[in-house]
């Protein structure tokens, strides 16, 4: 197929190949390994700058604004310009917070985000962790990021930032389930749980098409369950300003909050990276039935703009959630959860475990 | 304050599982800088005591060594969002107590100003109270559209904040040509913009659940409380001054006075919206109809009331706002005391946000309009 010659995996073969062939194993363990960080932090660092631009903008457009327009040409480096600030801002560290917890939290929330983007595949090739629970794994290590908001809101020794910290863990702990559960669904129609096959699978159509009905709630579920896990708008309980002033993250000043700001958005990209993965095939292109031609002009789109056109699409829909919808409260979001997402998930693994044992899918 | 935290932690009253959290002075959700001592239990509210006297300016004290004239000016200084009417208020006690009849003119002028400063007020509490659910991009519709009335004030009287446009007598200046143009093309634009803030929250199913049934008021609490305004007659409590004791043009219209039945937070909510439209169909009734005449009437240099006491009282945004004048036949008055809606209003909310949540505290809050320097003045 067309898109094929944008295979990265000759590239990084390639590179491994000259390697291997120079230096020892391990130390071509050591570099690759090297090379493959610093390009993970580059793009974390340069992405989640862009999608704080990208929300200012999204959210100025929603609201009859601008938005950031001084800084660079259409205020592009306004974000750059904002990230300096806050490097160059002054560590507060207030008198009677638990100094080890205060300063371990926000790296716990970093981590996180740098754990997971680890299995995601942004174009044929470029995955730099493929192996057989991928899907398992990212489940299991975004759940790590809550121990971190936790400790942030108990060590900060304010109570806005318990009440903060104890909604986020009640909130994160009761989503994940749902993350889990629509996850496992489209598992079962792949029959796999390795990232790279999840998207090969997805060749002859998406997930999202192929699983039809069941896939659709589940797509619905996950997006809605991924903006909570995410502590985002219309479920940001954990920084409710009107009520908590900044929840959790109210004593940390300069580059520790910058790690929190961070975190929230690359943790949004993951969320919507997971989403393109499991139901809208990755980097695969866009086909329509038996339209040869169409499928073909598809097909010349780079597999990695196709990644990125549907991961933007999603994080525009999460964007929109935020910023038209009024926040839920408390309990009302615990209720959403153990009374209707998760029954209806439940039920949801039922129905696609039927179809796929009747073959009732494309 | 201190005195009354250690009080509070010393005696029994305060249990293990409990824990109090200093709402305000300085927070997002109290629109100014009133502050609730706030006792929790988790996330459930068990006691709520409002302490003002942050930005306590005197006020009345200052009325004593000014002349009647300029405790005009002062007026609109507390309800700010309702400066007009504090105006109109001390104009008409200052009025009836000299039994001087101001042209009919400025009735219809007063009144058309009344409506639009309220509209105004509504907008603002529409777009905050959106802010305060978390729902961000309210605040920004209901400014662009209350940004028409202010440009129309300035362009009448100079001002767009602190109007001071009602003077004993009259108003300062007769209104602008393009006034009544203006004001026609707003409520045009206003009248397709309004459904708008129904479908953005209103009809929003996450907005109804964090407002239906919450902070529920009774009609006799709201009696015994003193509630007035939208939030009183949310609770089904007639106190509408407009319709029950009407001053300037308002005898002469037809208008209805909305009432809820419910009392929640909910029924506050849709009473405003509602009375977004009677405002406006009050000044369609009017704004073609301002008789020719004089703007004001002459009044002397120095006015000076007759000895006793004078009462005014007049419907704001928020409720009844009540001036009370007790004139020893000097130039300055012996003694004024104003009755601000926002003060009972706000004093109700231990009452109300008892055994709710603190998301709901905020929302009740948001939904009774408080305007801080107007309660703290």
């Amino acid at each position: 197929m067309a898109f094929e010659k944008y295979d990265f995996t000759p590239i990084t073969q390639s590179i491994h190949q000259g390697l291997i062939e120079n230096v020892s194993p391990l130390l071509t363990t050591i570099i690759e390994w090297t090379i493959i960080g610093v390009l993970y932090l580059l793009f974390i660092a340069v992405f989640g700058l862009f999608l704080v631009y990208a929300e200012r903008k999204v959210c100025a457009a929603f609201q009859q604004r601008l938005g950031p327009m001084r800084v660079g040409p259409w205020g592009i480096i306004q974000t750059i310009a904002d990230f300096i600030k806050l490097l160059m801002k002054e560590l507060i560290t207030p008198k009677s917070v638990d100094k080890f917890l205060y300063n371990l939290a926000p790296f716990i929330v970093i981590i996180v985000p740098f754990l997971t983007i680890s299995v995601i595949p942004f174009a044929p090739g470029l995955q730099s962790l493929d192996f057989d629970i991928g899907v398992f794994f990212v489940t299991a290590v975004s759940s790590v990021g809550v121990i971190g908001v936790l400790l942030a809101g108990w060590a900060s020794n304010n109570k806005y930032s318990l009440i903060g910290g104890m909604r986020s863990g009640a909130q994160i702990v009761s989503y994940e389930l749902s993350v889990g559960m629509s996850l496992i669904t489209m598992v079962i129609l792949a029959g796999t749980m390795q990232v790279s096959e999840i998207v090969e699978l997805q060749r002859g159509g998406w997930f999202l098409f192929k699983g039809h009905l069941p896939a659709l709630i589940a797509f619905t579920i996950f997006v809605i369950a991924g903006t909570a896990e995410t502590n985002r708008g219309p479920f940001d309980l954990a920084e409710a300003e009107s009520e908590l002033t900044a929840g959790f993250h109210t004593e940390y000043s300069g580059i520790k909050f910058a790690f929190f700001f961070l975190a929230e958005y690359i943790n949004l990209f993951i969320v919507s990276a997971m989403a393109t993965i499991v139901f809208l095939g990755g980097w695969m292109p866009f086909h329509f039935g038996d339209w040869a031609a169409f499928n073909n002009v598809m097909d010349f789109i780079p597999g990695l703009v196709w990644f990125f056109l549907k991961v933007f699409g999603i994080i525009f829909l999460i964007m929109w959630f935020k910023w038209t919808f009024p926040r839920l409260r408390i309990d009302q979001i615990l209720t959403l959860e153990w009374k209707y997402l998760l029954p209806i998930n439940l039920f949801n693994i039922l129905l696609m475990a039927t179809m796929v044992l009747l073959g009732w899918h494309w | 304050m201190a005195a009354i935290i250690e009080k509070i932690i010393t005696t029994d009253e305060i249990k293990t599982d409990e824990y109090l959290v200093n709402i305000g002075p300085q927070h997002p959700s109290t629109h100014g800088v009133l502050r609730l001592l706030t006792k929790l239990e988790g996330e459930i509210v068990h006691n709520v005591e409002p302490h003002i006297g942050y930005i306590h300016s005197g006020i009345e004290k200052m009325t004593e060594a000014l002349s009647y004239p300029q405790i005009v000016h002062l007026t609109d200084r507390m309800d700010y969002l309702s400066a007009h009417m504090n105006n109109e208020a001390v104009c008409l006690c200052v009025e009836n107590a000299l039994q001087v009849e101001v042209p009919e003119r400025v009735k219809y002028i007063r009144t058309i100003f009344d409506e639009l400063q309220r509209l105004a007020s509504h907008q603002l509490w529409w777009c905050a109270s959106g802010m305060d659910l978390g729902a961000l991009t309210a605040f920004f519709y209901g400014l662009r559209d209350r940004e028409d009335i202010l440009d129309i004030f300035e362009e009448t009287c100079g001002a767009r904040l602190t109007l001071n446009y009602s003077v004993p007598g009259g108003v300062m200046f007769d209104i602008h040509p393009n006034f009544q143009k203006n004001v026609k093309a707003f409520i045009t634009k206003f009248r397709k913009k309004l459904p708008e803030y129904d479908k953005l929250l209103t009809d929003n199913i996450i907005f109804q659940n964090r407002t239906k049934g919450i902070g529920i008021l009774s009609k006799e609490d709201a009696i015994a409380y003193g509630v007035t305004g939208p939030s009183g007659r949310a609770s089904g409590f007639s106190c509408d001054v407009r319709k029950h004791h009407p001053y300037s043009a308002y005898p002469y219209i037809k208008f209805d006075e909305k009432m809820g039945t419910e009392g929640d937070s909910f029924t506050r909510w849709k009473l405003r919206m509602d009375e977004m439209w009677e405002s406006m169909n009050i000044i369609e009734q009017l704004i073609d109809n301002i008789p020719e005449g004089d703007f004001a009437v002459k009044m002397k240099g120095v006015i000076k009331l007759p000895e006793g006491e004078f009462y005014q009282r007049v419907e704001t945004a928020r409720g009844e706002f009540g001036v009370y004048i007790v004139s020893d036949g000097k130039k300055n008055p012996y003694r004024v005391k104003f009755r601000s809606p926002g003060f009972s209003n706000l004093f109700t909310i231990n009452h109300i946000a008892k055994g709710w949540k603190i998301a709901d505290l905020v929302a009740i809050m948001a939904t009774f309009d408080l305007v801080i320097p107007d309660i703290d003045r």
